[in-house]
């Protein structure tokens, strides 16, 4: 009866008198100690442990912020929440154009070997070049420009005598004119308003004929109205407003109609003769990036003018009055015109604000839900873990310690093996199994809980086996055996009982560091997988340093819980280690 | 007490080739990407003369996979006594000859550890004992359970978030800085030992409270023992008692203690290497396991089953040797 304590005299006296009121009461009177039950015992020494109730307190808490929390929780464990953002797009493209565009007369040809032709004569600096029997010429129109004409041969000198070549007879005026020239070594003449040309064909020349066939040009023309593009992208438009701008000349005419130019550093706008925008011309390509959209042209001059003056950004008022700002970036030749244009964006690494105490993680999902949710799974695995362990352990230990001999022999070698296996490496493992094996985030919880108990339930068939050793020899179980007690019930109903007050205190202390491993695990990428969460996969995100030091609460607050939690579960099997152990008493 | 040794030594070789073979068995389940990808390799190559299959036939069998898991676990354990570890597939080079490599940052950080762990947690475990349920014994006791509680990838990352990021007095990651190849080899061992002041706090923050509170149990049970209280009744004043006849007594349960450094020092502390990226053994390990390479995840694993059976032998003896009341029975 060493544990048991004194009433307390001032009011214990009371009831002694009610019961027996005439008979004094000795000071040895067995009646003034206090009997009270060995649980009663346990739980008041543990009540006095400040340690061991604050603990108690943590744990509480954590149950009723993982268990409870979420049926309060506004949010899901799933939930991925998206928002409204700006995100730069890139909208259209421009470059200047280096390509030469060719614009044929309506009836001409102008075919790719013409042009490969052209572009060859170009780069030797000849005039002329020809393609089959075909000969052609090209002259210069302004910067970037070239009007190419075919020539027709319509006669053949050879020696100074001019022969036709058509069948018709030639001109006196013609023969003249070509005599005049080849003098002077003149390329070109013009008779009566027509234009020839004589070309060198080793000793004979050729008097020919110019027809204009086709322009090649590096602007491109864009028409204000879509009515009105074929006409802009037709060849007289293209050749007479060329020309127009070469020879500096302000107006120009096509098919019977006066065009004004306004010259705008090297972009020129067409004005019509109701001075209304015609068509622009420009050597700078505007395209959008996307086949759908339609460049308006007034915004296509807004960014040639843009580039022209090397300005990065852009304002474009739009039809409905909207201003946009647009970047220019350069890329190498190439311009990417980007605005920002409003996207559906995961809110990714939120700093935390009323409506998410927590933030948000790499997902978009609510921090502190998901703490919620993943404690479910810490509390979950711990317990179900340390179940496991105290199952095992207990049938090994208690078959060990009550038959000792060769069962006791062979069942702790098989406890010194699975001690002997080293934790970690041999956890690892099984993770990276399950992650090649690919096996659904629910199964590896189980599974997970299956292997963590199976590693670690030597300490417990260890305690057992010792306890019961040292029980099986005291008096009560001679009674059993004498009453005849099947061995089963022997084991299981007398010896483990008395052995419970020290799983008790294993179970509580070993639940801090299941939820450890299970954590650690989950840190490295090894343990529950998304979309399920346990403390350590939240942690998991601060593996990577960037993570680490820009968003304290991604990490922090799942780490302070896992300490807590494990503090607390260390410090209630503290006490309730004191609390059983008459030893310890104060 | 020879037969006692030679009972245990051949119970640990009983024990390391069953704890092999377990860890093979798992280590076999891992499908085998390695020798597939090699195999595609060699495949793919203009020069090969045999398909994929006869590729990943061929390396099978040179790797013993394509037989049973008892059979390739006998090969193993057969090239295994030989000194024969394989190649690493990780790190393509012999087993043995990475292990030479790395193990000796390990060793230092772990001895290191050790040492100071010893400085602070013994005294201060003494002055809980004797002082028990006092105040500095509460605070003593508090501070063990935080460094039990605390998971260490925890503590790492508080330690690199205030000391690296905040104040930046130290990497990240890493043994060696930036500029390690141009300096002295005086200044190459400073910076190797600068760079591993925080996995040692580390380690030393997480082992403190256990070996602490180790110190203080004994220590209460030592100081609740009859010849203390003879002692005491003696009159002997209360300083010799604890220093002299208690202490001592305290330290043969530390000496089992002391026999588990053994399995951590040659094993590394994976966890913490791993977060520091300090290329020890146990960083070196973690990388071979993750990426299933069998011949040095086998190697890791039953190097550290036969050092846990050797420290085991060695506590038993040296038992015997401290405590003579173990050598009468």
């Amino acid at each position: 009866m060493i544990d048991n304590e004194k009433i307390n005299e001032n009011t214990e006296p009371e009831k002694t008198y009610l019961e027996e009121p005439n008979e004094p009461m000795a000071l040895d009177d067995a009646r003034r100690v206090k009997v009270l039950s060995p649980g009663m015992l346990v739980f008041k020494r543990f009540i006095r442990n400040k340690l061991a109730v604050v603990g108690l307190g943590i744990i509480l808490v954590m149950f009723t912020f993982s268990f409870l929390g979420p049926l309060l929780s506004p949010y899901s464990q799933t939930q991925v929440f998206k928002g409204l953002g700006q995100m730069t797009k890139d909208y259209a493209s421009a470059i200047y154009n280096t390509e030469l565009r060719y614009t044929v007369q309506e009836g001409e040809k102008f075919g790719a070997a013409e042009r490969a032709q052209f572009l060859l004569a170009m780069g030797k600096n000849q005039t002329d070049f020809s393609v089959g029997a075909d000969s052609y010429a090209y002259v210069p129109l302004g910067e970037g420009s070239y009007l190419l004409m075919k020539l027709n041969p319509i006669a053949e000198a050879l020696l100074g005598n001019l022969r036709s070549l058509t069948g018709q007879a030639l001109e006196p005026a013609l023969v003249e004119a070509f005599n005049t020239a080849s003098k002077n070594k003149q390329e070109f003449f013009s008779v009566g308003g027509t234009d020839y040309r004589i070309i060198q064909k080793g000793k004979t020349s050729q008097v020919a004929t110019i027809d204009d066939v086709a322009l090649a040009t590096l602007n491109v023309f864009d028409a204000y109205n879509k009515t009105d593009e074929p006409l802009v992208n037709g060849y007289e438009f293209k050749v007479e407003s060329t020309r127009a701008i070469t020879e500096q000349k302000t107006t120009f005419k096509v098919q019977d109609s006066t065009y004004t130019l306004i010259d705008e550093d090297g972009l020129f706008t067409v004005v019509d003769a109701q001075g209304a925008n015609f068509a622009e011309v420009s050597n700078i390509i505007v395209n959008p990036l996307q086949q759908s959209l339609f460049l308006e042209i007034s915004f296509k001059k807004a960014i040639r003018e843009a580039i022209a003056n090397r300005e990065d950004k852009v304002n474009y008022t739009e039809a409905n009055g909207n201003v946009v700002e647009y970047v220019i970036d350069r890329v190498n030749t190439n311009y990417y015109i980007k605005t920002l244009v409003p996207t559906e964006l995961i809110r990714i690494y939120e700093a935390p604000t009323s409506e998410h105490p927590l933030g948000l993680d790499n997902n978009g999902m609510d921090v502190m839900t998901r703490l919620m949710y993943g404690g479910r799974v810490s509390l979950l695995v711990g317990f179900v873990v340390i179940f496991i362990e105290l199952f095992i352990g207990v049938i090994v230990g208690g078959v060990s310690g009550y038959f000792g001999n060769w069962v006791d022999t062979s069942l702790m070698r098989l406890v010194d093996l699975f001690n002997s296996i080293p934790f970690y490496p041999m956890v690892l493992i099984f993770g990276s199994v399950m992650d090649a094996l690919e096996v659904p985030p629910m199964t590896r919880i189980f599974l997970l809980m299956a292997i963590l108990g199976l590693l670690g339930w030597t300490g417990v068939a260890r305690v057992v086996r010792g306890q019961i050793l040292s029980l099986r020899e005291q008096d009560f179980m001679v009674a059993t055996e004498a009453t005849g007690i099947r061995t089963s019930r022997r084991i299981f109903r007398h010896l483990v009982p008395n052995v419970m007050p020290l799983l008790i205190v294993q179970a509580t202390a070993g639940l801090g560091g299941i939820i450890i491993s299970e954590a650690t695990l989950g840190f490295l990428g090894l343990g529950v997988k998304y979309p399920l969460a346990s403390w350590g996969s939240i942690i998991n995100v601060a593996s990577d340093a960037y993570v680490m030091t820009n968003f304290w609460f991604m990490w922090l607050p799942a780490g302070s819980l896992i300490l807590l939690t494990v503090l607390g579960f260390n410090f209630v099997g503290d006490g309730l280690r004191d609390a059983f152990d008459p030893k310890m008493k104060r | 007490m020879r037969n006692f040794i030679l009972r245990r030594l051949f119970l640990g070789l009983f024990i390391t080739f069953f704890g092999a073979m377990l860890v093979y068995t798992v280590i076999r389940s891992l499908p085998s990407s390695y020798v597939e990808t090699v195999a595609r390799q060699r495949a793919t190559n203009p020069l090969s003369t045999k398909t994929y299959q006869e590729w990943l036939a061929q390396l099978n069998e040179v790797y013993g996979l394509d037989k049973g898991i008892i059979p390739g676990f006998l090969g193993w354990v057969g090239n295994a006594l030989h000194g024969n570890f394989g190649d690493s597939w990780h790190y393509g080079i012999p087993v043995i000859e990475k292990f030479n490599q790395v193990i000796w940052y390990s060793v230092i950080i772990n001895i290191i550890t050790f040492l100071v762990e010893l400085f602070i947690a013994i005294p201060l475990g003494i002055v809980a004992a004797t002082k028990q349920y006092s105040r500095t014994d509460y605070a003593i006791t508090v501070f063990a359970l935080m460094g039990i509680s605390l998971p260490t990838f925890f503590l790492a990352t508080i330690l690199k978030y205030v000391f690296s990021i905040k104040l930046g007095w130290f990497d990240l990651y890493g043994l060696t800085g930036r500029f390690f190849n141009s300096m002295t080899p005086l200044q190459q061992a400073g910076d190797i030992a600068y760079h591993m002041v925080l996995p040692i706090v580390t380690l030393m923050m997480l082992s403190i409270g256990g070996l602490m509170r180790y110190t203080r149990t004994n220590m209460l049970e030592v100081l609740n023992s009859d010849y203390i209280r003879t002692a005491r009744a003696k009159g002997l004043s209360e300083k010799v008692v604890v220093n002299k006849h208690a202490f001592r007594n305290t330290l043969i349960p530390l000496v089992s203690y002391m026999s588990y450094l053994l399995p951590t020092m040659f094993g590394g502390a994976l966890i913490t290497e791993t977060l520091y990226q300090i290329p020890g053994i146990g960083f070196v390990a973690y990388q071979a396991i993750v990426r299933g390479d069998i011949p040095f995840a086998m190697f890791y694993t039953t190097f550290q089953i036969i050092l846990t059976q050797v420290s085991l032998l060695i506590a038993d003896i040296m038992y015997a040797v401290v405590d003579p009341r173990v050598r009468v029975n």
